[in-house]
């Protein structure tokens, strides 16, 4: 049952996906995937849910590594974002700086 | 469920509100950092609410957050705007081995998962596989690590197709056998088969095409999150790979109809390998008119509109703060100044918008190719730098070119066209360019940055 429900999860958030997405202008194109990989960092949550104390050996290898590459993910893609929209300004006109 | 995983879950629907509320705010220039900043509050809620649950090795966590936030955190601010498009394909094979790591992890934890969550499990770490070499591949591409043009040889596809039976078959052998050491081996055997069709299903397209790839890439990865999520039945997983996926997959169309091709043909075509197709007439007619910094200084002083039309070239040659600067000249003079931006101009979608903000123009003068093609019959002087098969007039008027209807920045409308390129050379399609020949055009021959900076030294002895 949980995957029907977790189904339904995905369909609908694909739709509101595609609805919400293609309002972002070409502009800001190269941001929004910068940024959509940040989000897709949120493997990091699973990847943190499964180290568990009791496991050990190869599971926590496996589950370290993910967390690293996620956090990458997260980190980077925030901040290279974040660092990018920073330089997207509009400047009074006529004026030089 | 415990009640400490119901609470958790219900912090999740709130970073989930989060980061559908910071994707809308990218809708415009002037919302857009404050929606990353408030897409980047509902991760760290999720990460935090996730922490709190029992029995956690924080050790390991702590190491792997502290190694993998160094690693961004370098990467975010060392990076040069024109080396994006790498940036944001190392960060898609990341995801995508990340969300392979994790299928994998859950399964070695717990072999006996429920059938439809083993499917799931295989359809994950192929996902993830393809999507981490595919994005290793096209970062060696874009980096020029790699040859950019499309490796293509005889009997490709039927290589790939051999690869993708035995994907299937691995896949159901994995199903089959997944409780016993057998289904572990299998899933092994998929792991690799999957790394290895990443890496051969990228290298036949070509640099032209990377637009395509990354956005597909993203895709791929929010799609491998997603199935990750499931295996681990996690709804903020599925959630927000779903909305990463359909980011992906509305970029891959639009970069597609920019480029009036279909995906099958990006990616199985091999396109920009080479093979330069003629035209049926022999070519286009007319003769090319060289112009000095001299001239086109005349022309431009001129003007009372110009729009610059920038391509890959301006990134390769870095030219973004010396376009603005003669911008800025040209405005000084009294030229209304914009920037028409082909959707797949660069090696990313919108990478010539960033680079340009980065000089320091403002993003009102950033005109999109629907915008300025209607006004381009107004327009003085259109100046294209390092752009080609985007301005390429033979999209609109012959029928047998490879491009013809492709939408294309129609430069030749305006009154005249400046083309500054290095040499006569064709473009990534392998196309002749009739703009160079037409009676309104003038080439600009040199190193664009060289000539642009000779243009406003010019302007700056001249008034």
């Amino acid at each position: 049952m949980t995957a029907v429900f977790l189904t339904f999860i995905f369909v609908l958030a694909i739709f509101l996906g595609f609805e919400v997405i293609s309002k972002v202008p070409s502009t800001l194109h190269t941001p929004l995937m910068s940024g959509s990989n940040a989000i897709s960092g949120i493997t990091l949550i699973g990847a943190l849910a499964s180290m568990q104390l009791s496991h050990h050996g190869f599971a926590t290898v496996l589950g370290t590594l993910a967390v690293i590459l996620a956090t990458v993910n997260v980190v980077g893609g925030y901040a290279v974002t974040d660092r990018m929209l920073a330089m997207f300004k509009k400047k009074d006109k006529g004026g030089a700086q | 469920m415990n009640f400490g995983q119901i609470e958790i879950n219900f912090v999740y629907v709130l970073s989930a509100a989060l980061f559908v509320f910071g994707l809308k705010m990218l809708s415009s220039p002037a919302t857009a950092r404050r929606g990353n900043l408030i897409s980047a509050l509902g991760m760290l809620i999720a990460i935090v609410v996730t922490l709190l649950a029992q029995g956690l090795d924080y050790r390991w966590i702590l190491i792997g957050m502290v190694i993998g936030g160094l690693m961004g955190m370098t990467g975010a601010y060392l990076v040069k705007m024109t080396a994006m498009p790498e940036m944001v394909a190392l960060f898609n094979g990341f995801g995508g081995l990340a969300s392979l790591l994790l299928a994998w992890s859950e399964y070695h934890q717990n072999p006996g998962m429920a059938p439809v969550i083993v499917i799931i499990a295989a359809i994950s770490v192929f996902i993830g596989g393809v999507t981490f070499t595919g994005s290793m591949v096209a970062f060696g591409k874009l980096s020029g690590r790699l040859p950019q043009k499309a490796i293509v040889f005889s009997g490709q596809h039927l290589i790939n197709a051999g690869i993708l039976l035995a994907v299937f078959g691995a896949g159901a052998l994995f199903y089959l056998t997944s409780t016993s050491l057998l289904g572990y081996l299998f899933l092994v055997l998929l792991i690799l088969i999957a790394l290895g069709f990443g890496v051969t299903s990228t290298i036949p397209i070509g640099g032209a095409d990377m637009p395509v790839v990354i956005s597909l890439l993203n895709s791929y990865s929010g799609l491998a999150a997603c199935a990750a999520g499931f295996v681990v039945s996690n709804n903020i997983l599925i959630v927000a790979g779903a909305l990463v996926g359909a980011s992906g997959i509305i970029l891959t169309q639009i970069m597609c109809k920019a480029m009036n091709r279909s995906l099958a043909n990006v990616l199985f075509s091999g396109f920009g390998s080479g093979v330069v197709k003629q035209s049926g007439d022999g070519g286009p007619q007319g003769e090319v008119k060289p112009a000095s910094a001299e001239d086109v200084y005349y022309i431009l002083e001129a003007a009372d509109s110009v729009a610059f039309v920038p391509g890959y070239g301006l990134a390769v040659a870095q030219a973004q703060h010396v376009v603005k600067e003669l911008g800025d000249l040209l405005e000084a003079n009294g030229s209304e100044v914009v920037y028409a931006i082909h959707p797949v101009a660069g090696r990313m979608p919108g990478h010539m918008n960033v680079l340009l903000a980065e000089a320091n123009v403002s993003y009102d003068q950033l005109v999109e190719m629907d915008d300025i093609n209607p006004r381009m019959d107004a327009i003085d002087v259109c100046v294209v730098i390092g752009a080609n098969d985007v301005v390429n007039p033979a999209a609109v008027f012959e029928e047998n070119s490879p491009i013809y209807g492709m939408p294309i920045i129609e430069t030749y409308r305006a009154k005249t066209v400046i083309v500054l390129k290095r040499s006569m050379s064709p473009g990534f399609a392998g196309i002749e360019n009739a703009l160079f020949f037409r009676e309104n055009t003038r080439m600009y021959f040199g190193d664009a940055k060289a000539s642009i900076q000779a243009l406003v030294a010019e302007f700056k002895g001249g008034s």
